[in-house]
């Protein structure tokens, strides 16, 4: 059994890298569930979907304390979530910084030690800078599927799977760039992971 | 067979069309929404609707029953209170054609003003209600409820939650049947209910809840998992997913059929494992029900009344188990509360009310975030429409001089919901104060539906578009400005004169949502 979160902040497009995932792992023969966040808690709040696969699957959501893979596109998101990510579960950041409504009006501090504080507490973790793959894809808007190249190069299902999952999710006029997006996730992982 | 990966209310449109339905009607409202949408966007041989608010959309779908077609209407849990006066008295008329009501509650009201549990409903109004727990299930109870509602003469309601509406899950597609539409016959007993009908009606359908009674305990929406016989939980819905993951080697009765429950299957189970307990979220509706049947078992004292239910949460009340996770981080994390996005049109609107330091009566739209930071420029606001009404009753208790440094804002789908009756009150009882109609030209915050006022359906036709103004005017309403909120200084000059006028204003505030291309 595999258990993933997606999180980041309404509008990264965490749901659309879930259903990515989801498709590749029901055509690999597993059971697959799913939670998501719509409505109100979409504008601008914090978002996150839970990935489940396996066997047999019964609940969508994720017990804390169990989740294998936290992927999340924003620093401070992934501070939130820490509690549902296993001891030695697996983070994987997007070195990123977009301030909460209440840090914008002054009333907050966004903490500035969030990667030191990773590095020396989370044994297992990847923080990436997708920064430079985004300019040249030209699109902000490829990040979701950035960060799930990148979670691609930790799971057991071969490239093939995921490109042919990608064309059945995304908008016809959508898919070269996000094939582009998922491929260029998957080398910035391996060069990080193999430094 | 194909199987494909649903969200549950997809599942829900494909249970109504694998059923053959062949109306669909509903008002927006998280988590009910993508019914409708799934509808509209998949399945054209149904015909399918928004309606101005629930209570239509709730006769609108009772007259295509009653004429001989498959119904489906949907809502949130607040959309069946509006809805509730048809409710109660179409349980009466009972269904010609299939009457399938889904109600979707969102308990932790992850987008709603309450978490009502709208099981009572079903008991209340003399209903069935089923409930899935996945939505695999959603699409086949979705199914069979179209089957119940014909054979026993009652419209169904399928309960689900936000955790069942916005999850994914594996379903398998079936072959859509094929059900002719029904005769209509003229048959003033069953569908006229003045009192002399009534009475008579009313002894039919406690017959009918009797049978139903019966039927419950044999219906195999229900389950009855055998583990040990030391523990049996009673559940329903998602927390049935939960109480299967934590607790494996239990026995489990997962209750299918919510009402009338099925107490034949209740009394078997109870009276074969040692401790009985009941995990359900919100209300202890099953547990007092397993209360009158003289079994006592653990439930709201280990198991919250408040919010949804999570696997942590029944993993620490019934096995107590300690999560053990990452380590906290030792910072502090400051909150990210939803916000009005950067350039939306209420931000305009919103900084001139908080600049006049206004009352504002508000109402249900994305521009409720106005009461928080940094607008804080929202001081009620309760349900649909009741901006309008509030907003008068603040006149009658406090003269109109209130009404000189206060407003009422609302929507314009949420006007058109359930603001105009209020507005004639203001008029007809001749009141003085301000509405402001927030005219962003879509029902956004459920996602950007279409609505009366933008010309379009629900499957992109155009259609008469609604003129809020001549409507106003029609009401009584003398002075109707419309004006463009980003010229922030001529809307504060409009905002100043129409609060000063000492009779009725609206005004139109009219730029579209941000969001729109």
């Amino acid at each position: 059994m595999m258990n993933v979160i997606f999180a980041g902040v309404g509008g990264q497009g965490v749901i659309l890298a879930s259903k990515i995932l989801m498709e590749v792992a029901m055509g690999a023969g597993y059971d697959v569930k799913e939670s998501e966040v719509h409505g109100m808690a979409q504008r601008g709040g914090s978002v996150d979907c839970n990935v489940r696969f396996g066997e047999k699957i019964y609940s969508p959501l994720i017990e804390k304390g169990t989740t294998d893979f936290l992927v999340v596109f924003e620093l401070l998101e992934a501070m939130r979530k820490l509690e549902f990510l296993k001891p030695d579960g697996c983070l994987i950041v997007n070195r990123v910084r977009v301030d909460p409504a209440p840090v914008q009006a002054g009333l907050a501090t966004y903490p500035d030690d969030i990667e030191e504080w990773i590095t020396e507490n989370i044994g297992n973790h990847l923080i990436v800078d997708t920064g430079p793959v985004l300019k040249e894809l030209k699109s902000q808007k490829a990040l979701n599927i950035v960060m799930l190249g990148i979670l691609s190069s930790y799971l057991e299902f071969d490239e093939k799977q995921w490109k042919d999952a990608i064309p059945r999710t995304v908008k016809k006029k959508f898919v070269e760039m996000n094939l582009n997006a998922f491929s260029m996730g998957r080398e910035l992982s391996r060069q990080l992971r193999t430094k | 067979m194909e199987r494909k990966i649903l969200l549950g209310n997809e599942a829900i449109a494909r249970g109504a069309y694998e059923a053959d339905c062949r109306v669909a009607t509903s008002y927006p409202g998280t988590p009910s929404t993508e019914i409708l949408e799934t509808i509209g966007r998949d399945y054209l041989n149904i015909k399918a609707q928004w309606s101005p608010n629930e209570k239509v959309a709730m006769e609108v779908a009772a007259g295509a029953s009653v004429a001989g077609a498959r119904t489906l209407v949907a809502m949130k849990h607040v959309g069946l209170n509006v809805a509730a006066d048809p409710l109660f008295t179409f349980s009466y008329t009972g269904v010609n054609a299939g009457f399938v009501i889904i109600n979707a509650d969102d308990p932790n009201a992850w987008s709603s003003q309450n978490e009502q549990d709208n099981r009572h409903y079903a008991r209340a109004a003399k209903l069935p209600m089923i409930e899935p727990s996945s939505p695999a299930e959603a699409k086949e109870f979705t199914k069979i409820a179209f089957d119940i509602s014909e054979q026993f003469d009652r419209p169904v309601l399928v309960r689900i939650t936000t955790r069942i509406a916005h999850s994914q899950g594996i379903v398998e597609l079936h072959d859509k049947k094929n059900v002719p539409l029904r005769e209509f016959e003229r048959n003033p007993k069953k569908y006229v209910m003045i009192p002399a009908h009534a009475r008579p009606r009313h002894v039919f359908i406690e017959e009918q809840m009797k049978k139903l009674q019966e039927y419950s305990s044999q219906s195999n929406l229900n389950a009855l998992e055998w583990g040990g016989t030391k523990r049996g939980i009673i559940t329903n819905g998602v927390a049935y997913q939960y109480v299967k993951e934590v607790c494996p080697n239990d026995s489990v009765l997962k209750i299918g059929f919510i009402w009338p429950m099925p107490d034949a299957l209740i009394r078997q189970f109870a009276e074969a494992v040692e401790e009985l307990y009941v995990v359900e979220e919100l209300d202890p509706f099953i547990e007092n029900h397993v209360r009158s049947l003289g079994f006592n078992p653990v439930g709201k004292e280990v198991i919250p009344i408040v919010s949804e239910l999570n696997p942590e949460i029944v993993d620490k009340a019934l096995n107590q188990r300690l999560i053990e996770s990452a380590p906290p981080y030792s910072g502090s994390i400051p909150p990210r509360p939803p916000a009005l996005c950067k350039g939306c049109p209420h931000g305009y609107v919103f900084e001139v009310l908080g600049k006049l330091d206004l009352v504002v009566n508000g109402d249900i739209g994305c521009y409720t975030l106005a009461v928080l930071p940094p607008y804080n420029a929202m001081h009620t606001q309760g349900c649909m429409g009741a901006s309008v009404g509030m907003h008068h009753g603040f006149e009658l208790a406090r003269g109109s001089e209130m009404m000189r440094k206060s407003v009422a804002v609302i929507g314009d789908s949420t006007f058109i919901h359930s603001g105009i009756t209020p507005l004639i009150d203001i008029v007809y009882n001749r009141g003085t104060g301000t509405v402001i109609i927030l005219d962003n030209r879509v029902t956004a915050m459920t996602g950007h539906q279409d609505n009366p006022a933008t010309g379009k359906t629900l499957r992109n036709e155009d259609t008469h578009e609604l003129d809020l103004a001549l409507l106003a005017k029609a009401i009584g309403v003398r002075r109707v400005v419309t004006v463009d909120p980003k010229n922030v200084d001529e809307f504060e000059k409009v905002v100043r004169e129409e609060i000063a006028a000492e009779e009725p204003s609206v005004i139109i505030s009219k730029r579209k949502c941000i969001l729109i291309k």
